[in-house]
This record gives C-alpha cells, structure tokens and sequence, in this order.
C-alpha cells in the first residue's frame, strides 16, 4: 500500500495527531485503521475538508456512537470545518455516576473478617438457611447464603438451532449417507441420522433496584452473576429511575468484584420505580432490536408500580410477544397469603408465564431449574 | 490491490462523478454514502452498512450492480448458515451418478475415477464462490447480523483476501474482487475485527428534499404534489415515538398504494385506507389514528 500514498507528510502527521484525538473521545483508532484512512485519503483530495471527514469517518467508525465522537473530535481538531451532516439517530447516553450509593450496611468486601467466624457448617444449619428469608438474614449468614448462590447449578434453557449434528436416530443424513456410498463404491452399507443441534437459549434479567427491592436485588445481582460466568448469551439490566446495562459489568470472575462494578455503574440504587417507563426504555433501546426476541425474561422485581399501570401493561404485552417466555420473580410470592394484588402486578399478571418466589437460597435453586425447563420447546 | 475492482473503464474519479452516476440509474445517495461507495470500490474494501431498516442499503447494491451491468449476487444471511450454504457444496447425487455410469462403462482406475468424481463441474457454488469466480460482480451480503457469529469469523476470511481453497479441488481466487456491500440492521453489535476490514457508514433517513427526489425518481408517475405531501407526512412521523418508524421504502409503497387508489393528494381519506403501507406495527397504527390523521394531514399541508 506504502506506494499509494502520494500525500506530503505533513498529511500524514495531521492525521496521526488526528488519531490521538479520536483515541481521546473514545473511538478506537487503530494503527491498521489510521493506514486505512491514508489510504482513503491518497484516494481523495485532501485539501477538501469533506472529503477528509469523510474519509475519516468511514475508516474509523464503527457504529453510530462512534460518529458522534467522531463528529466531536473532528470539529475540535479541524476548527469549525465539519461538514453539515445530518445528526445519528441514537439518543445520546446519559454521562454515568461514579459514586457507590448501597447502603453501608449491606455493602459488599467485608468478608474477610466474618470468614473466620465458624458458625453454619453444619448441613441441618444450611438447610435452615436455604429457607431463611434474605430479608431476615445477618451479616453472616447472608456471606453463606451468597457462597451458595455462587454454587448454584444452572443449566439454562436451549433451543433448536438451524444447524446439524450426527445423532443415533433422527431425520436421514442425506449428505453423509451419500458421502459413504461414494466411498464404497456406491453400496448403501449405513443409513446416517441427523437431528437439529441444540443451542443455549439467550435469558435477559431485568433486576429492579429500588429502595423496595434493596434486600434482594443483590441476591438476583449474584444470580445474574453465576448465569452470566456459566452460559453464553446473558444480558442484565438493572431497573429503578434507569435502565442500565450491566453485561458487561458481571462478567468479571470473582462475584464481590462484578458487584462492585455493578454498584459503580448502577446510578440509581435505592431510588423509586418507573417500571412501566423503563421497561418500554428496555424495548425500544434493545429488545426490540433482538435481545428479547426469542429469549427467557426473567424480571425480577415486587410490581411496585407509582402512579398509572396501563404502560407497564401495554409494554408486558409487548414483551410477552418478542420472548420465548418471561418469568417474574417476586420476593413476596413465596410468602404466606400473598396475593399479586398491586397495580403493577395486576397489570403485568396476564403477560407472565411464571409468577415464581425470589426470597431465599431455596427459591433461587427453584428458580434455575425453571429456568432449565423454560424454552426447550422442540430441542 | 486497489483500483481493481472494476476494469470495464468505469471506475469513477471522484466522490461526485460516482453520485451522478448513481442518479443516472435512479439511485440518490448524498456526499457520505457518494463516499463511501467510491472509496469501496477504489480501495477494492467492502462497504459495511447499517441503519434502520429501509433506509436503502441493500438497494444501493442494486444500484451499483445495474451500473457497472456486473451480476448481483446475494448472500442472504440467516441464523444457523454454514460454508456450505454460503461457499460450496459437492453435489453427491451427481457424483454418484457419475460412478455408476463408470461402472457400467467398464472404467476400473480408481485414481482416474476420484479424479473425475472431484472435478469443477461437479462443485455446486454458493454465493461467496459465485462472487469470486464472476468478474466483474457485485456481492451483496444481506442482513449480516442475522448470522450467528462464527460465520463472522468465516466471512473475514473470505473477504480478507478473496481466496477460497477447496481441499480437492485446489485454491481458486478472485482474478478482480468483487464490489462487496454488507448491510446490517443492527439487531446484535457485528464483531469489530469484520468492521475494520471494512469501510463503515451509518446511513440515515433521508432528508425531506432527498426524500421527495427519490420517490419521484422511483415513481414517475406521480405528482409533484403527492410526492411532497407523502415525504412530509413520513417525515413527521419518524418523529413520533413509533415502534418502526418509516423507511424510505415505505414511503415509495405507501406512495405506489395511493396511487393505486388514484389518489391525488394526501387526503385523510386516501391516508386512512392506506395506513397499512407506512406503520407496519398495529400499536403504531392505533397511535396515529387515536391522535387523529387530521392533525397529521393538516400539518403537513402547510409545510
């Protein structure tokens, strides 16, 4: 490529301190990038400033978050020379808090000195703890009670793929029946079975994180975790005042670190609910878009709904249309007489597969081998 | 390897020429997607489109196939496709014919029959191969999202170096890459390794000017003042909070189905009994004519 390259160097130098400006606002310029992009340049003429934003754009983007940094960064490297594009149709994203708002006492990392505490060895001691309400748990037993959840099998939902696999009995292999006849000579000796491979199907958590929920969000949070660290296709969210995508956060190995990582990310813990605003955030941002199609949702939340529950309605239907199934964890269910008599629940009920208790570690074992169950249609 | 990808003598020479001609087969790209279409086939690099749906991605292939009157070969992206569906395929039935009728013919050389059992003609090409071997061509690789992402990691091969070896066959390359076009609707985030072996570009609504342009330039039947009237009317209601908002498909169909009804103008009448061509969601659709098509007719008019 080198002898294409018929700019003076000066080209080259701009575009490379381009490049450390665009690093700066975030768009990954890369060397082969920055070659691709003097390249596009030798191609154009470089003293027309479209030409150069364009160029650029179309060599170092890489999705349309990208373009808005770029545009950004162009402007403020190149003065005032950008060109009059039209504006990239996302929604800018909301700058995120730094700061930890969970309340001090159930903050996470203070295990080290409750380890050596040797109380809850025995088995009878964990059953009674696998029943215990996390609610009611103290700072000790609620260490064993996450060490549980940590342990906790889960196998997941699949589904059928399009894809083939070799199997005892099954539809004809037609490909591999012929492939064996031609290496004998044309004689049928065996008939090759096929069936539809299975695949891991995604599951979507959407993890309410207001002041209600503030003793089980981070059991769910832990859950998520061990889903996410054991299966591909995993995507969490957390609820409140804001939607906030978590993926990324979880996928740390150790579970108090992905949880701290959560807690930085997470802007809104202990705050209100806006259930039916959010979840129609979640849609319209991902689940429309592929996430929720076909997926097992799993919402975690008490259906606290403030004011109006027609949108979170509207929005359950709209919901239980695009996933495969969706199971709503509500840490109250598994209580004596509970009634799912709150708006938000009253509204939601139709739309919901699985009303499922979340309140304890025995629950959580309930809820993953539903989980198993859920969406294995025609695996 | 680039300036290669065309050799008919029609290799644009600039960003400009490449938009007229494009117009000339009835295609209106702004100065961007000018761009980036020019420096794709300069560059002999595929062009990585996204945006929504029906904003005209894949219709650009066409557009590019019909100017250098070059074949236009899809790949149409799906869940679970393979190389098999998108390389090539031996065609065992023929082989196997074929060694029966050898039989019968009395040929006993084993290694002149394995010869013939793997040659060319019995090789079935798929669109990647189809692509390769056809020059010049353009390939258009549809709704790559679609697919599951190890056949990203296949793709990147391919569109690497042009190359496809076949083990029994031998290797068989490009001898002028072909135009390649992938399109995305962005259902799921495309790996970032298949986008740098690209040149990206987000493409976006039309403008209204565009927009009136191109359904004039797709429908010549139509007056100038339907033609206005729907591509404001469309324009309006990507700014509603719609579950699919219009694309310029849409309008053209939404257009071609008044103009069925021998509409003149975009009345509320016309637009009610037309609805079904623009909102393709029921919940949209429910929206609009709750806020009343009136206000969305009546806005328009002064425009």
């Amino acid at each position: 490529m080198p002898k294409e390259l018929v700019l003076v160097s000066d080209t080259t130098q701009t575009m490379v301190g381009f490049a450390r400006t665009l690093r700066a606002a975030g768009v990954e310029a890369s060397t082969d990038r920055v070659q691709a992009l003097l390249s596009a340049l030798s191609q154009l003429d470089v003293t027309y400033g479209r030409d150069a934003y364009w160029a650029g754009r179309l060599t170092m983007c890489a999705g349309p978050l990208d373009v808005e940094r770029y545009n950004a960064a162009f402007a403020a490297y190149f003065g005032n020379e950008l060109p009059r594009v039209a504006r990239v149709g996302l929604v800018p994203q909301q700058p995120k808090l730094i700061s930890v708002q969970t309340a001090p006492d159930q903050n996470m990392g203070e295990d080290e000195d409750l380890q050596s505490n040797p109380m809850l060895s025995k088995a009878s001691d964990i059953e009674l703890l696998r029943r215990k309400d996390f609610a009611a748990l103290s700072e000790a037993e609620r260490d064993e009670a996450r060490r549980l959840l940590a342990r906790l099998d889960v196998r997941g939902p699949s589904r059928r793929s399009l894809r083939w696999t070799p199997a005892p009995r099954g539809g004809v292999d037609a490909r591999r029946t012929v492939r064996a006849m031609l290496r004998r000579g044309g004689e049928i000796e065996e008939i090759y079975a096929r069936r539809h491979r299975p695949r891991p199907r995604r599951i979507v958590e959407l993890i309410d994180v207001s002041g209600s929920m503030e003793m089980y969000a981070d059991a769910h949070l832990r859950f998520a975790h061990v889903l996410t660290r054991r299966r591909p296709d995993v995507e969490v969210f957390t609820i409140g005042t804001r939607l906030t995508r978590v993926t990324r956060q979880l996928t740390v190995r150790d579970p108090d670190a992905a949880l701290r990582a959560v807690g930085t990310a997470v802007p809104d813990w202990s705050g209100g609910t806006r259930l039916g605003e959010l979840l129609k955030a979640f849609l319209d941002r991902w689940g429309q878009r592929g996430t929720a199609r076909g997926a097992v949702l799993v919402i975690a939340s008490d259906g606290w709904e403030r004011g109006d529950a027609t949108l979170l309605g509207e929005q359950m239907a709209r919901l239980h249309r695009l996933a495969h199934a969706v199971i709503w964890v509500n840490p109250h269910a598994g209580k004596e007489g509970y009634v799912p008599a709150t708006a938000g629940m009253t509204a939601a009920l139709p739309y919901i597969d699985a009303l499922v208790a979340g309140h304890n570690v025995a629950a959580f074992e309930a809820l993953a081998q539903r989980l198993s169950q859920e969406g294995n249609s025609g695996a | 390897m680039a300036v290669n990808a065309v050799s008919n003598g029609a290799v644009p020479d600039s960003p400009d020429t490449l938009q007229s001609r494009l117009e000339s087969v009835g295609y209106l790209a702004d100065t961007g997607l000018a761009t980036a279409a020019y420096l794709a086939i300069r560059m002999g690099r595929p062009l990585f489109l996204e945006g929504e749906a029906g904003v005209g991605k894949t219709a650009l292939a066409h557009a590019l196939a019909q100017l250098y009157d070059a074949p236009l070969i899809r790949l149409q992206c799906y869940e679970g496709i393979d190389a098999a569906q998108a390389l090539y395929d031996w065609d065992f039935p023929r082989q196997l014919l074929h060694l029966r009728a050898s039989e019968a013919a009395g040929i006993n050389d084993v290694k002149q029959l394995e010869g013939e059992l793997y040659d060319r003609r019995f090789l079935l090409a798929r669109p990647l191969l189809q692509a390769i071997e056809t020059s010049p061509s353009v390939l258009l690789i549809d709704e790559v999202d679609r697919a599951d992402d190890e056949f990203e990691a296949f793709l990147l091969e391919v569109l690497s170096d042009f190359t496809i070896s076949i083990p029994e066959l031998g290797t068989i390359k490009a001898i002028e890459p072909p135009i390649v076009v992938v399109t995305s609707n962005r259902t799921r985030e495309v790996h970032d390794a298949l986008k740098r072996r690209c040149l990206y570009h987000w493409l976006e609504h039309p403008a209204y000017d565009r927009e009136v342009a191109i359904i004039r330039r797709r429908l010549p039947e139509v007056t100038e003042r339907l033609a206005t009237e729907v591509a404001a009317a469309a324009q309006l209601l990507r700014l509603r909070d719609l579950l699919k908002p219009p694309g310029v498909a849409e309008s053209i169909d939404w257009t071609r189905a008044l103009l069925m009804l021998g509409a003149r103008t975009l009345d509320v009448d016309a637009a009610a009994r037309t609805l079904g061509a623009v909102l393709k969601y029921r919940e949209d659709t429910d929206r609009i004519t709750a806020e009343g098509l009136e206000s969305l007719i009546g806005s328009i008019g002064r425009g």
